[in-house]
């Protein structure tokens, strides 16, 4: 076995040195019923050829997004990533070194860690950002629960923009914790809905911009609702690449930022690993999840990083911590950091530009296919539209012509009785080819 | 001849000073590297992306206007950084890394070639579903492995990392008690040398967390947990092998006295690679486990994460897991998303989307390698080499449960450390300087001064004597009193020890321009 | 000056009692980092929680040793989490209360008493 180094002979004489004379005897504390003596029923160890030719033969079963047209968003965005970044991430120094518990021998991984903080709290206009959390989704549901830390009130109220598995995540873990989720039924264009539903016992309002049908909004007003009641602003961005054009979360108000990150350094890799990204007022860094890095000095006063303020963490705190996370995402939050690092101001912005412009350009096309009706006003790179009967099968149809058309809402929202919408997506990566496609097959399909 | 008596000397001419500093601050091949924002790149790309032909006009004011804060480097200068910090990290491919608990074994680059297939790295996750076939039947035959390797008839796939899985366990027992109307069950059991998430996890769900004393043999006490089983009680949290390394004998036992008092047996897995192959979660009656793929099946750390954390489940639990999963029928595979049909009783989602599939890939390619046969031999081979740490060491050291053997990790007190005015800590930074990770220090919290080595099975027996070399060496000159190499340590790493207490008293946390005496310009208008 | 098992310290005058921790645990905390204390006006009963105090490797609660409501927490530490270290049974003090039920306040150690308490661990 290629990965096990020990001979036959170095496993005899170890026991040997151990003084015991099988490895049996090493397991002697495991019930005699519970040792299987056999081998389980599985194939037996394998070349890497063999191996390779095995996970090949499932890969060419799917079709990638870059086979052809694609115009899928919904919270993961194709994106091109450059080569650096690949290259950076499987570095053995980075790929295969552990969570910096020994800063001496992590400053790395600890300064890398330190810039990602400072480019996402840049990014979203906030004070302090954590060292990252597991995804988007997750990171929203963090939040949630921070807010009744904050405010020890327990009602959060969940706009009917938000992504609906954000929405169920947030549902599924704030609720075990005792929170009460009010969550707004689906709207295209209401973020603003849930300042009616803000009252005294509100702990957090949680809105999305651009949302998850696109629609971009200054949460501005809804800031000045929830801190009249005492509450917080959650805003949460699935589309990290709209901050290089749009106001930051900061700038209108938001106490609290948690953002996918995929969209910078990170491929789509079929749902993850992605990377969260949480940033707040420096008031509330208490109270915040995850792991945090931070600047000191060493012995002799040159400067270093450390991880700090990990009493808030499950390993100090334990069942009293702020969450239980322990591992997060750093490695994307590596290729993150060095995408955003090449793209810098200029580059996020000139990037940022494009994708909106190579939106426009397909709502353009699409706006003049008989039958669709554009539903989002104001959008980033991603819009919902309605077509004459169900989008999913709209959907399957356009595969025989090569083209991924879209999420169908009713995919993340079955019960949401928007059957004929489809959410669509645009990025740098869409030539003008792709969106004459589409446009083109949609109008073969919906004039029948 | 012909003399070649231009040149330069070939050895070294006198024995340098340890203590020699360079005039600028760097140092051979370390250098002291600024922070991004210091290098000045305001105005710089180091991306060439086409001209954008529609404005933003259309937006109107939401469209930012102040400068975000973001310097640029072009790519020779992100190479170069980037490059240089990572010079400042330890890492398995560099020596043994013998963290317990947290099992950094060899990361084979051929798992790493399989995720970045374009069928696997450029799939989108709401791609529609005759598209994504190869995703699905590589998520349902990992399921079939873990299912198998366990002896549990169920997973749930899409939990993030080990402490998610944990979040995934408990809201699955939650939800199968509510539904058995044991809903008022509060409390769960919890031994003294749990990992810090397990009390965690449990306080998050809601329950309070009672402790269950540990035995001098460092195992579960029976009497105890006995005594403190009741029908108040939802569920226990052990782990097994347990944080010392240990197999807990009893295993069984706990089992049977949990179930009696209608309470459901978590297993936290983090310490499955010590039994893989050998010993199925599933015979020991466990209800649920959480599996950190990233340790027992090799997934990288990558400096923290990420993870992947699915929990095998029992037939009493399984209709309670989270959506999504897989399923198949004649025709192909089909991703179940929400909780309608079969899946009403689903206690909700973990995530966005259906798990890392990054990690699944790896994790996959990992077990292909192996093989049922490898598996066990990855089981049998990490025990060995624990035992052999343990024995070679315990000339020198003082084992924390020196009676028979221990499982993939030799947990070792301070005790031999007495008089000595050297701590757990100073000992471990002094292995710095030797070349080799610390273990893990001061855990688990039952141990004093606890010091937990976890070779793994990836290390060659030199490497193993190399180590023990090193320790022992280090271990006999603080007997003889040499405290400054452990007080001073490291001496010889990137950087000597850091001020933790300043971190933290006065926290700096992103880099601030007011503090740096540097602005950042505004993007030249365009 | 009175004292608790759980390392606390007590000082009454008139009916306010002003509460820290001891030179003893200050010394096993190691370097405090930060103190979180309580705001005023808020009521608690002996046993309660009523301040956190963490170092950079511990987080610890600090209880009330006695009932009442409290009158002021010391904002100063959060600024100088260090005086809980440099001046413990001082200016290093984490709130005042106005007691209920000064019996509270008697039947708690003295310094005698507290110095054999440590004496036995």
């Amino acid at each position: 076995m290629r990965y096990l180094p020990l001979t036959p002979a170095d496993r005899a004489e170890m026991l040997g040195v151990i003084g015991v004379g099988s490895i049996d005897d090493l397991f002697a504390d495991v019930p005699a019923a519970a040792r299987k003596a056999d081998l389980f029923d599985l194939p037996l160890h394998a070349g890497e050829l063999e191996v390779e030719r095995e996970l090949s033969s499932l890969a060419a079963m799917n079709r990638p997004a870059g086979a052809g047209p694609f115009f899928c968003g919904a919270g993961a965005y194709r994106h091109h990533v450059p080569a650096t970044v690949d290259h950076v991430i499987q570095r053995s120094e980075f790929l295969t070194s552990y969570t910096p518990y020994q800063p001496e021998i992590a400053q790395g991984t600890l300064q890398v860690l330190f810039e990602f903080q400072t480019q996402v709290a840049a990014l979203t206009g906030l004070e302090v950002a954590n060292a990252s959390m597991y995804d988007g989704s997750t990171a929203c549901a963090e939040a949630v629960m921070m807010a009744q830390r904050v405010t020890r009130r327990k009602k959060a109220v969940v706009s009917g923009g938000l992504h609906p598995h954000y929405a169920a995540t947030t549902q599924t873990i704030a609720h075990a914790e005792g929170m009460d989720i009010t969550r707004l039924p689906a709207a295209i264009d209401a973020e603003a809905a849930v300042i009616e539903a803000i009252d005294a016992e509100t702990a957090c309002v949680v809105v999305q911009t651009p949302n998850v049908f696109g629609v971009v909004t200054d949460v501005s007003k809804i800031a000045e609702a929830a801190h009249t009641a005492g509450a917080l602003l959650i805003v949460v961005t699935t589309e990290t690449v709209s901050f290089g054009l749009l106001k930051s979360p900061g700038e209108m108000g938001a106490d609290i930022a948690v953002a996918e990150g995929q969209s910078i350094g990170n491929g789509l890799n079929f749902g993850g690993p992605y990377v969260g990204l949480f940033a707040c007022r420096e008031k509330l860094v208490r109270q915040m999840p995850g792991r945090l890095c931070g600047e000191t000095v060493d012995a002799e006063g040159r400067r270093g990083f450390v991880l700090t303020l990990s009493t808030r963490e499950q390993h100090i705190r334990r069942e009293k911590a702020t969450s239980n996370i322990c591992t997060n995402s750093g490695l994307c939050a590596l290729a993150f950091t060095i995408h955003l690092s090449l793209l810098g101001e200029r580059g996020l912005r000139e990037l940022a530009e494009l994708n909106h412009s190579k939106a426009r350009e397909l709502r353009d096309a699409l706006a003049k296919v008989a039958g669709v009706e554009i539903l989002t006003p104001r959008f980033f790179n991603e819009f919902a539209i309605r077509l004459r009967g169900d989008a999913a099968a709209t959907v399957e149809a356009l595969l025989t012509d090569g083209i991924v058309a879209g999420v169908p809402f009713s995919r993340l929202a079955p019960e949401a009785g928007m059957d004929d919408v489809l959410l669509v997506a645009a990025t740098e990566t869409t030539t003008t080819t792709d969106i004459a496609a589409f446009a083109d097959a949609l109008a073969r399909r919906t004039g029948q | 001849m012909t003399m070649l008596n231009v040149g330069r000397p070939t050895r070294p001419e006198a024995v340098l000073e340890t203590s020699h500093r360079s005039l600028s601050g760097g140092r051979g091949l370390l250098q002291d590297e600024a922070l991004i924002f210091e290098m000045g790149g305001w105005n710089k790309t180091g991306v060439d992306l086409a001209p954008a032909e529609h404005d933003a006009s259309d937006l109107g004011d939401l469209v930012r206007t102040a400068p975000i804060g973001l310097p640029g480097l072009s790519e020779p200068e992100a190479m170069r950084h980037y490059v240089r910090l990572s010079q400042k990290n330890h890492a398995i491919d560099l020596a043994l890394y013998p963290l317990g608990s947290c099992t950094m074994k060899h990361n084979p680059r051929l798992n790493e070639k399989m995720a970045r297939l374009a069928g696997f790295g450029d799939l989108h996750p709401l791609s529609p579903q005759s598209t994504v076939q190869g995703a699905l039947a590589l998520i349902d035959r990992l399921a079939h492995w873990l299912k198998t390797l366990t002896g549990m008839p169920a997973v749930a796939m899409s939990p993030k990392a080990g402490a998610h899985g944990e979040l995934c366990g408990l809201l699955t027992i939650k939800a199968a008690h509510e539904a058995n109307g044991q809903g008022h069950r509060r409390t769960v059991l919890v031994p003294t040398s749990a990992h810090g998430t397990n009390p965690a996890t449990a306080a998050f769900v809601g329950y309070s967390v009672v402790e269950i004393a540990q035995t001098d043999d460092g195992r579960v006490d029976i009497a105890d947990l006995a005594a403190k089983l009741s029908p108040d009680v939802a569920a226990i949290m052990v782990t097994n092998p347990n944080t010392c390394g240990l197999f807990e004998r009893d295993v069984i036992e706990i089992g049977r006295l949990t179930h009696e008092a209608g309470a459901y047996f978590y297993c936290d897995g983090a310490n499955f690679n010590a039994i893989v192959g050998r010993v199925r979660p599933g015979d020991l009656g466990v209800d649920a486990m959480h599996i950190n793929l990233h340790k027992t099946f090799s997934t990288p750390h990558g400096g923290g994460g990420p993870g992947a954390g699915p929990v095998v489940l029992s037939a009493a639990l399984a209709p309670f897991a989270p959506a999504p999963w897989v399923v198949s029928d004649g025709e192909g595979f089909k991703l179940v998303e929400g909780a309608e049909g079969d899946a009403a009783q689903a206690f909700g989602r973990m995530s966005a989307f259906h798990g890392q599939m990054g990690m699944f890939v790896r994790a996959y390619a990992y077990m292909l390698s192996h093989g049922s046969d490898g598996l066990r031999q990855v089981a049998e081979d990490a025990v060995l080499n624990a035992n052999y740490i343990k024995a070679k060491l315990s000339a020198v050291m003082t084992p924390a449960f020196p009676d028979g053997p221990c499982m993939h990790e030799a947990l070792f007190d301070d005790a031999w450390l007495e008089g000595t005015d050297v701590t757990t800590l100073d000992f471990a930074k002094a292995m710095i300087d030797e070349g080799f990770h610390p273990m893990t220090m001061y855990f688990p919290l039952v141990v004093h001064g606890a010091m937990l080595i976890e070779p793994t099975e990836t290390e060659s027996r030199q490497e193993l004597d190399r180590f023990c070399h090193a320790l022992v060496l280090l271990a006999q000159a603080a007997k003889a009193g040499d405290v400054d190499r452990f007080r001073g340590a490291p001496y010889l790493a990137p950087l000597r020890r850091l001020d933790e207490t300043l971190a933290a008293r006065k926290p700096r946390l992103t880099w601030k321009p007011e503090l740096a005496g540097v602005s950042p310009a505004p993007i030249a208008a365009e | 000056m009175r004292f608790t098992k759980d390392h606390e310290w007590v000082v009454l005058e008139g009916d306010v009692a002003t509460i820290g921790i001891t030179a003893y645990a200050a010394d096993q905390l190691g370097d405090v980092v930060f103190v979180e204390t309580p705001e005023a006006g808020k009521t608690v009963k002996a046993g309660d929680g009523l301040a956190v105090v963490e170092s950079v490797k511990a987080a610890s609660d600090v209880y009330a040793p006695i009932s009442g409501q409290v009158v002021e927490g010391n904002a100063a530490l959060g600024d100088a989490p260090e005086t809980v270290n440099d001046q413990p049974e001082k200016a290093g003090w984490f709130a005042k209360i106005k007691i209920a039920d000064k019996a509270e306040y008697e039947a708690l150690m003295d310094r005698a008493a507290y110095e054999d308490f440590l004496g036995t661990l």
